[in-house]
């Protein structure tokens, strides 16, 4: 082995973690090779029937193979309603950074609304100097805006403030995440072409859904990067997801991002809504509540391995997952094997975004025993992903949102993988 | 030759004109003027200061009416609760480690967020379909119920503005690293 490569496959941190350059620099390759025992094949190689016979014809709209039934959404309803709660990203069954439209979560008040787009309407009023009116036809003739953004229930991961960790996995913990091409018109210019009342200090976003889902946000988001969504990752926004116009919020509480947009009310203070007073507000130990958390903060996980992906075996593998901040990009992902005792450096996968997930990776060397993967992150402005001590020691157990305390999952020695508190 | 020093006179000018505010008034301009009466039917958000509150009133007695028609299936009888969010009682939960029990009366900072919502959201089968009248009881019923009013209100426009919550400063603005 060249003197190069040993430097590659040097350990970063305790119980297997390697250096970042092992995949990077082709390192894996060479030290694959010296690991691995000659094998032969166990039997000639078959040519199949697809091999000698014309495939399926062409269709308008592609689905995913057959095989991959499995890599589905799951949900839970509220009881007496189909489609009010929320559906979830199966994140272990990914890669990449971006999450395919048809899996996107689901956050529903009311259902899927079944909108004709001929007949569906924007309206900005309120204190404006002049009331204006938009069909799907007139916001399609804007200049447009594409970004990749995140988009996360401020209810996602809630499950780690269960005082014993649930036998679930990532799908059931931190489903409530996905990440999208968004494209579509800057709220800014439509809002400057109503005419700004100076009052105006706060928007009001409402959805045309049978709840009516409504948010209050601060007019300098309406002004920074708000973005009225026509299409998600190149096609029109998915029903599911808003169809056929939703608010974009880059990096703010998912339902703050209102599906089925069809109205927009400038007000002087924030309206109050039932979501952004009853709910979305997070009870401290004190009995007062946090409201107005709009970002979410700096976190990660791990997708592979997760709970479900059994590590079959002692070898090397890649620890793989995903990082994000509301507040900007993703600076470090550190990842850990021995229960946060010692950590390495991730790789991140380019592109790095502000307010998108990026993707780390990190190399693996598991020699079979007990292992504990946790993952941290500093996003750009310093902040570090706290610890569940950390994060029930400054708010407490109750407050349901915004949880995004470091994930501890346990590899036993038969290669199994758990939900644990470490 | 001409042309190069036309063009390169023109071109300074005209990234100058997409910066500057004319742009603005280059803005599509797509989008149609609309009366407050036209938008009216829409317009159905009220926020803490009432504006836009509509005519009507309703009486508890007229609100309990309603919600056992119309509430009560999800909501259960007197707003205890199952299948669907308890709305009555809880008063007191809120400090401490316990699980709380997070209610109109122990919650809610404002009614009108009461308001705003039954009107648009409930009941959950068919939103939108009760009159001023009937929401206006259904929110002097929850109210009474939590202790909030006497038996004897009657909600409408002026009396909805008088009344505090129990929970209106259980509320911090949050700040980043807090």
């Amino acid at each position: 082995m060249k003197e190069t490569s040993r430097s590659e496959t040097e350990q970063v941190a305790g119980n297997g973690l390697l250096h970042r350059r092992m995949f990077l620099a082709g390192g894996a390759a060479a030290m694959g090779a010296g690991a691995m025992v000659e094998q032969t094949g166990a039997a000639p190689l078959a040519v199949e029937s697809w091999m000698k016979i014309p495939g399926a014809p062409f269709n308008g709209y592609g689905q995913p193979s057959k095989y991959e039934e499995k890599v589905a959404r799951t949900w839970a309803s509220a009881p007496g309603t189909g489609g009010t709660g929320s559906s979830r990203t199966p994140h272990h069954l990914l890669n990449g950074m971006i999450t395919p439209s048809g899996l996107h979560y689901e956050r529903s008040h009311s259902g899927i609304p079944d909108i004709n787009p001929d007949t569906h309407r924007l309206v900005i009023h309120g204190l404006v100097k002049r009331p204006l009116m938009f069909t799907l036809d007139d916001l399609g003739r804007y200049p447009m805006e594409s970004r990749i953004a995140f988009v996360e229930c401020a209810g996602n991961s809630g499950a780690l403030f269960a005082k014993q960790p649930a036998a679930a996995n990532i799908q059931a913990i931190h489903g409530l995440l996905s990440c999208s091409e968004w494209t579509g018109v800057k709220l800014s210019v439509l809002l400057q072409e109503a005419g700004i009342d100076p009052a105006a200090k706060w928007v009001l976003a409402e959805g045309a859904d049978a709840s009516g889902m409504s948010r209050s946000f601060p007019i300098e988001k309406a002004l920074d990067d708000a973005l009225v969504c026509l299409y998600q990752n190149g096609e029109r926004v998915r029903p599911a997801n808003g169809y056929p116009v939703r608010l974009l919020l880059p990096g703010f509480e998912g339902n703050m991002n209102v599906k089925w947009l069809r109205r927009i009310k400038l007000t002087a203070g924030p309206t109050m809504t039932k979501d952004e007073t009853s709910k979305y507000t997070i009870l401290l130990p004190s009995g007062k509540a946090l409201q107005f958390v709009f970002p979410l903060e700096g976190k990660s996980m791990i997708t592979h391995p997760s709970p479900g992906l059994t590590v079959r075996g002692p070898g090397l593998y890649e620890i793989s997952g995903l990082a994000w901040s509301g507040y900007g990009k993703v600076a470090k992902v550190e990842v850990s094997a021995d229960g946060g005792k010692s950590w390495g450096l991730a790789a991140l996968q380019e592109p790095v975004l502000p307010k998108a997930v990026t993707r780390f990776r990190m190399a693996w060397q598991w020699a079979g025993g007990p292992a504990v993967l946790q993952s941290r992150s500093t996003d750009e402005t310093g902040y570090v992903q706290p610890s569940r001590e950390q994060l029930i020691a400054l708010r407490g157990d109750r407050g349901n949102y915004h949880n995004n305390m470091i994930q501890s999952w346990v590899v036993d020695g038969s290669g199994e993988v758990k939900n644990v508190y470490a | 030759m001409f042309m190069r020093k036309f063009l390169a006179a023109a071109a300074p000018a005209a990234l100058f004109a997409l910066a500057s505010p004319a742009f603005a008034q280059q803005s599509p301009n797509l989008g149609k003027a609309i009366s407050v009466e036209d938008l009216a039917s829409w317009d159905i958000s009220i926020g803490p200061d009432g504006a836009g509150l509509p005519s009507g009133s309703g009486t508890v007695k007229q609100g309990e009416a309603v919600f056992m028609a119309k509430c009560q299936a999800c909501h259960g009888e007197k707003g205890a609760g199952t299948p669907n969010d308890r709305l009555v009682g809880g008063q007191g939960s809120l400090p401490g480690d316990k699980p709380p029990v997070k209610t109109v009366g122990s919650y809610w900072p404002y009614a009108t967020t009461l308001f705003d919502y039954i009107r648009r959201a409930m009941p959950f089968n068919e939103s939108k379909s009760l009159t001023s009248d009937e929401v206006y009881g259904v929110v002097a019923y929850l109210l009474n119920l939590n202790g909030v009013v006497p038996e004897s209100e009657t909600m409408d426009a002026q009396t909805l503005l008088k009344v505090t919550m129990p929970n209106r400063e259980g509320f911090v603005v949050f700040t980043r690293g807090k």
